[in-house]
C-alpha cells in the first residue's frame, strides 16, 4: 500500500500557543487510521491542516503529492467537522443536491450517499428537526458524495448509539477496501480496536503510532486506554 | 467563477428562504405597508410631501432588508461551519458571493416591481420619468445591500453584531443622503462625506427621475451604484478566507 498523506514536521500555533508541534508522519491507502487523543490535544486541527483550511506555522503536507487544499484535491478529499455542516433549514436531500451540484458529482451520487448513512427514511425531512445523531449522518453522507480518495471524519460517531456506531465503522473499513484512506479521530478510547491504525496524541504530540495490538504488547497493557496512560507516565520517567 | 457553482448556490438560497414563510412575507409586504404608511401620514397636507419623501423611500426599504438579511444569513454561513465546508471544495470565492448576490437580486427585483407598483399604482406617486427605470433603480440598491451586508458579516463575530452595523453604516448614509436637507446645502465636509456614500446617488436617482422626464444623469448615478456594488463584493471575497487560523 502507498502512502496518500505525507505529514512533514507540522507546526501550527492558534492564538499564541503551540497546537501542534512538529508532527511527522503518513497516512496510506486502504486503511482506517484513528486518532485519538483528549479532548483539546489538538486533533481537530491537525485535521483542519489535512483539509487544507488551517494556517500552517510551518512544515507541510502533501496529498497524493500536492499540497493539502491546493484546487486539484478539493473533488478528491471529503471532510466531516465535529459540528455537522450542513443546512438546517434545508431537507436531506436538498442538502446533498446542492453540495453534489457544487461538487459536480454524478445523478446516483445523492441517494447512494442518503441510503449509505441509513437515512433513506428521513430524506425529505427538514435536517433540523432531524436527531443529533442523524444530523451528523447527514454531514457525513456529504462528504460521501464523490468517493473521495481521503476521507478526514473529526469524531463522527460521537453520542452514536452502539448499533450505529458499529455500523459506521463498518462503513469506514468498505470505504478502506475500496482503496481510500480513512482518517477518523475520536476521543474514546475503545474505538480503538475498529482501527487499522491508530496514532494516539496529547498536548499536540503524536505518542504513538503502530497497530492497536503492537502498541498494546509495547506497552504491556491489555487496553489502549491503559497504553496511554503507560506511554505518558513512561515519557514523564524519562523527561 | 463556475456558472454551475454559482447557480446552485443562488438555487440553495432560494429554497431556504422559500422554507421560511415569515422572512419571505417581510421581505416583499414590508416595503410595501411602509409605502403605504408614508401615504397615509402626508395625505392630508398639502404640498405634495408623498411625492418629495416617496422616491428615497422607495431607494432605502431594499437598500436596508436587504443589508440585514444578507448580513445575518452569511453570517451564520460562516459560522455554522458550512462555509469552510464549501470553501473546502470547488467552490470559488466569487461562486459563492454571485450566488447570494443572484438569489437576493431575484428577491429585489420582486420586492422592488411590488412596491414600485403599489406607489404608482394605487397610491398616486407622480413619476415624470420612465417607471421602468424607477425599478431598475431600486433592485440596484437592494443588490448594494446585499453586497454591503456579505462583506459586514466578516467582521460580525455574532449575529447580533451583524444587526449593529446597521446604526454605523446605514444610517449616515440615510442622513446624509439629501432626503431632510438637500446635499447642496450640507456643510462643506459632510457634502464630501455624502459624495462618498452610494445611497446618495440611489436616492439622487429617484429624485432625477421623479421629477424629469431625462434620464441621463440617472444612468450615471446607477453606474456609480454599480461600482460601489462590484467594489463592495470584491471586499468581501477577500475576506473571505480558504485558510483560517
Amino acid at each position: 500500500m502507498s502512502d496518500l498523506v505525507q505529514v512533514r514536521d507540522l507546526v501550527v500555533d492558534r492564538g499564541g500557543r503551540r497546537v501542534l508541534q512538529a508532527l511527522r508522519f503518513v497516512i496510506e491507502q486502504g486503511s482506517v487510521t484513528g486518532l485519538l487523543g483528549p479532548s483539546g490535544c489538538g486533533k481537530s486541527t491537525l485535521m483542519r491542516s489535512l483539509v487544507g483550511v488551517q494556517r500552517l506555522t510551518s512544515g507541510g503536507v502533501t496529498v497524493a503529492g500536492s499540497e493539502a487544499g491546493s484546487a486539484s484535491l478539493r473533488s478528491r478529499v471529503g471532510y466531516v467537522t465535529q459540528a455537522a455542516s450542513v443546512y438546517d433549514d434545508l431537507t436531506v436531500r436538498e442538502n446533498l443536491t446542492f453540495f453534489a451540484r457544487v461538487l459536480g458529482a454524478g445523478g446516483e451520487a445523492v441517494p447512494d450517499a442518503i441510503a449509505t448513512v441509513d437515512l433513506a427514511d428521513h430524506a425529505d425531512q427538514v435536517v433540523g428537526r432531524l436527531s443529533g445523531g442523524q444530523r451528523s449522518r447527514v454531514s457525513l453522507a456529504v462528504a460521501l458524495l464523490n468517493s473521495p480518495e481521503l476521507l478526514v471524519l473529526d469524531e463522527p460517531t460521537v453520542g452514536l448509539d452502539p448499533v450505529l456506531r458499529r455500523d459506521l465503522w463498518a462503513l469506514f473499513h468498505r470505504l478502506a477496501d475500496g482503496g481510500a484512506a480513512v482518517f477518523v479521530s475520536s476521543h474514546v478510547m475503545d474505538e480503538a480496536d475498529r482501527c487499522d491504525r491508530l496514532l494516539l496524541m496529547r498536548e499536540g504530540r503524536i505518542i504513538a503510532d503502530d497497530t492497536p495490538q503492537a502498541i498494546r504488547e509495547q506497552t504491556r497493557t491489555d487496553d489502549i486506554e491503559s497504553a496511554f496512560l503507560a506511554l505518558v507516565e513512561h515519557e514523564a520517567g524519562a523527561g | 467563477m463556475t456558472s454551475r457553482i454559482l447557480m446552485a448556490v443562488a438555487t440553495r438560497v432560494l429554497t431556504q428562504l422559500r422554507r421560511d414563510h415569515r422572512t419571505a412575507a417581510m421581505l416583499l409586504v414590508l416595503p410595501c405597508v411602509l409605502m403605504t404608511l408614508l401615504w397615509w401620514m402626508f395625505r392630508d397636507l398639502p404640498g405634495g410631501l408623498f411625492d418629495r419623501f416617496g422616491p428615497a423611500l422607495l431607494a432605502m426599504f431594499p437598500f436596508i432588508v436587504m443589508f440585514l438579511v444578507t448580513s445575518v444569513t452569511t453570517l451564520r454561513e460562516r459560522t455554522s461551519g458550512t462555509l469552510e465546508r464549501l470553501l473546502a471544495m470547488p467552490m470559488g470565492k466569487l461562486d459563492f458571493l454571485g450566488g447570494y448576490a443572484v438569489a437576493f437580486g431575484i428577491v429585489a427585483t420582486v420586492q422592488a416591481a411590488l412596491a414600485v407598483a403599489l406607489s404608482v399604482g394605487l397610491l398616486g406617486l407622480e413619476v415624470a420619468g420612465p417607471v421602468l427605470l424607477l425599478g431598475f433603480v431600486a433592485v440596484a440598491d437592494a443588490v448594494l445591500g446585499t453586497a454591503l451586508g456579505l462583506f459586514v458579516s466578516a467582521f460580525a463575530r455574532t449575529e447580533f453584531q451583524a444587526v449593529q452595523f446597521m446604526p454605523l453604516l446605514v444610517i449616515p448614509q440615510i442622513l446624509l443622503c439629501g432626503l431632510f436637507v438637500p446635499r447642496s446645502s450640507l456643510p462643506d465636509v459632510l457634502h464630501g462625506i455624502s459624495d462618498v456614500l452610494p445611497l446618495s446617488y440611489a436616492t439622487d436617482a429617484m429624485q432625477i427621475l421623479v421629477t424629469t422626464t431625462a434620464t441621463g444623469d440617472v444612468w450615471r448615478d446607477l453606474g456609480i451604484v454599480a461600482g460601489f456594488i462590484v467594489a463592495a463584493l470584491g471586499l468581501g471575497a477577500a475576506t473571505l478566507r480558504r485558510r483560517t487560523p
